[in-house]
């Protein structure tokens, strides 16, 4: 991976962030009312709202509030929520871990779960477990994140009584330590599993495919025409299999947000997810537009780094 | 067409899409009740009067699900119309002349790719109150890019071929070659995506009516989910059935995208799931 590429590549991130911080002020601006209700919330009174409005210059031209809006938001300063009182991104700050412990937990078992699979139903192509595989890969993708939530909540959570049905931690016995941990992996178990299994789908698709295209290339005939044991020939063309499923992961994550947001509805795991309702039924705006613009700014260093680490694995891609 | 039809998955995927979308179109026929109307008594298991139950206020599960289908599906239509039309005009526009254009238009269609679709229809709703025309736009406005990349991508080889010189050779202007000549050749293609793009749609659609962002006035089966929530631990049916209809709707779009893709690409070893 050249230099230029890294620049190349680092550059496309401008327009991204423009795109971004474009969207948000049209919406805050084609929105019925006042934008200052947008920036401050409904609560504020009217000293509160003067301040605003000379803050982010809205009685400057639009071009000019456009700037000041960049300005604000580059600087991490999203406003302050006037239902929590305090600042949008400490409120941000504060959730955004439990949603990352949700996603990280479910992409990290859908990936080897999702390899696992791929791999033995790329093996028997064609075959009775290659059928099944490939069903239940379709049947999780085209499952909605919310209802599989449900289903689990349902059955293993109330049917079973083996996990618990909601929140992060048992609010009757109080923990610490390692117990505590053992508490939040318990809590953390059903909510990840869901997340896991739509993602699980499109990985195993993904790595099925990809073997099946490998197997059929000239360096796997070379490899099974020298003798090498048919395992050694599936791990050559599984290596090459797995490029897809580390830049798809950049593509899924607004994706994977968006199901974590409805999963953690589903178990009140206090995440991004469960901000953004209380905020919808208080109308907290500058609170929604604040998960917006961090959801975008993690969709946009995410993509970012698959590529860079795509490009880092494989060493044919090159920026013409 | 018939050509998709020769896999179970392809038949399963056609049969799947053409009942949602008879039933949406019947659903006044379809639906034994009202889905607003209150039929019966509350939290009804299913039973031979009401098939899938009724909910906490008395009202028949299999119409709501009937007429939710036809709100989702509405719904997809109209985003898939849109993202089509700007898809396909940008790719065929950035295909064709290639260059600036083509890479000013690619940056763009980047751009809109990375916005999150589900997060920018939250803001919109939440600002501009609830309504199917505003999901429509949003998502409409947001969902081509994939469509633009494959259109373009056909539209860059197919420009190069002797059909397209022929055409120009008897001096046909651009947008004839774009319309006539190349535009027919690249959208089978792109048909790959744009159902692969429906079925994702009506599933963002349902995530909006699950958070209780869905349009008041009409039933979806986003909200019907919603709805169930409460009421998890005494009434299943409300749960179980909605679901399952979205389930099943995306599974047909997903299959019938398949089949449209083994179609369009014969030699890739193997068949996906």
């Amino acid at each position: 991976m050249s230099g230029r590429y890294l620049l190349r590549r680092l550059a496309q991130v401008v327009p991204a962030v423009a795109a971004t911080l474009i969207t948000a002020f049209v919406v805050i601006h084609v929105a019925p009312g006042d934008p200052v209700l947008a920036l401050a919330g409904q609560h504020g009174d009217a000293a509160y709202y003067a301040l605003i409005r000379a803050k982010f210059g809205l009685d400057r031209p639009l071009p000019e509030q456009l700037l000041v809006y960049a300005a604000n938001v580059v600087r991490g300063d999203l406003g302050v929520s006037y239902v929590h009182g305090r600042p949008v991104v400490s409120i941000l700050l504060e959730r955004l871990p439990a949603t990352l412990i949700l996603m990280t937990s479910a992409l990290v078992a859908s990936s080897i779960a999702g390899i696992a699979l791929g791999v033995t139903a790329a093996r028997r192509a064609d075959r009775p477990t290659d059928l099944i595989v490939r069903i239940a890969a379709l049947v999780g993708y085209a499952t909605p994140s919310f209802w599989l939530a449900q289903i689990a909540a349902l059955t293993l959570a109330l049917g079973t009584g083996w996990f618990p049905v909601q929140g992060i931690t048992d609010a009757r016995h109080v923990s610490t330590g390692w117990r505590y941990a053992a508490d939040v992996i318990h809590h953390l178990a059903l909510p990840a599993l869901v997340l896991a299994i739509n993602e699980l789908a499109l990985t195993t698709r993904l790595v099925r495919t990809g073997v099946l295209q490998s197997l059929a290339t000239d360096y796997i005939r070379t490899a099974r025409a020298k003798g090498l044991p048919e395992r050694a020939v599936v791990r050559h063309a599984f290596r090459n299999a797995l490029l897809p499923v580390v830049t798809v992961i950049g593509g899924r994550v607004g994706m994977l947000f968006t199901g974590a947001v409805l999963v953690e509805a589903v178990f009140a795991w206090p995440g991004l997810g469960l901000l953004l309702l209380s905020s919808i039924q208080t109308r907290d705006v500058p609170v929604l537009l604040g998960v917006f613009l961090l959801v975008s700014l993690v969709v946009i260093v995410t993509n970012v780094v698959t590529d860079l680490a795509y490009a880092w694995l494989d060493p044919r891609i090159r920026y013409e | 067409m018939s050509r998709a039809l020769r896999t179970p998955g392809g038949v399963l995927g056609f049969t799947l899409t053409l009942m949602f979308i008879g039933l949406a179109l019947a659903a006044h026929v379809v639906a034994p009740a009202d889905p607003f109307a209150s039929v019966g008594s509350p939290l009804n298991p299913p039973s031979r009067a009401y098939t899938l139950g009724t909910d906490d206020l008395g009202r028949d599960v299999f119409s709501g699900i009937v007429h939710g289908t036809r709100t989702s599906l509405t719904v997809a239509f109209a985003v898939i119309l849109i993202a089509s039309i700007i898809g396909i005009a940008v790719g065929a526009v950035a295909g064709y002349r290639g260059g600036g254009v083509d890479d000013l238009l690619m940056r763009g269609t980047e751009a809109v790719q990375i916005v999150p679709r589900f997060f920018l229809a939250v803001i919109v709703i939440a600002m501009f109150g609830p309504g199917l025309d505003r999901v429509v736009f949003v998502l409409g406005v947001t969902s081509w890019p994939a469509i633009a990349r494959v259109v373009r991508a056909e539209t860059l080889s197919l420009a190069r071929r002797e059909f397209v010189d022929a055409a120009h050779a008897i001096g046909a202007r651009t947008p004839r070659i774009l319309l006539r000549h190349v535009l027919p050749n690249a959208v089978p293609t792109a048909l790959v995506v744009i159902s692969l793009n429906a079925a994702s749609v009506i599933l963002l659609e349902a995530g909006l009516g699950f958070i209780g962002l869905g349009d008041p006035r009409s039933i979806s089966l986003g909200y019907l989910a919603n709805n169930a929530q409460r009421f998890m631990r005494v009434a299943w049916w409300m749960t179980l059935f909605p679901g399952a209809a979205i389930a099943l709707a995306v599974l047909g779009l997903n299959l019938v995208g398949d089949a449209l893709s083994d179609l369009s690409n014969p030699r890739r070893p193997g068949r996906t799931a």
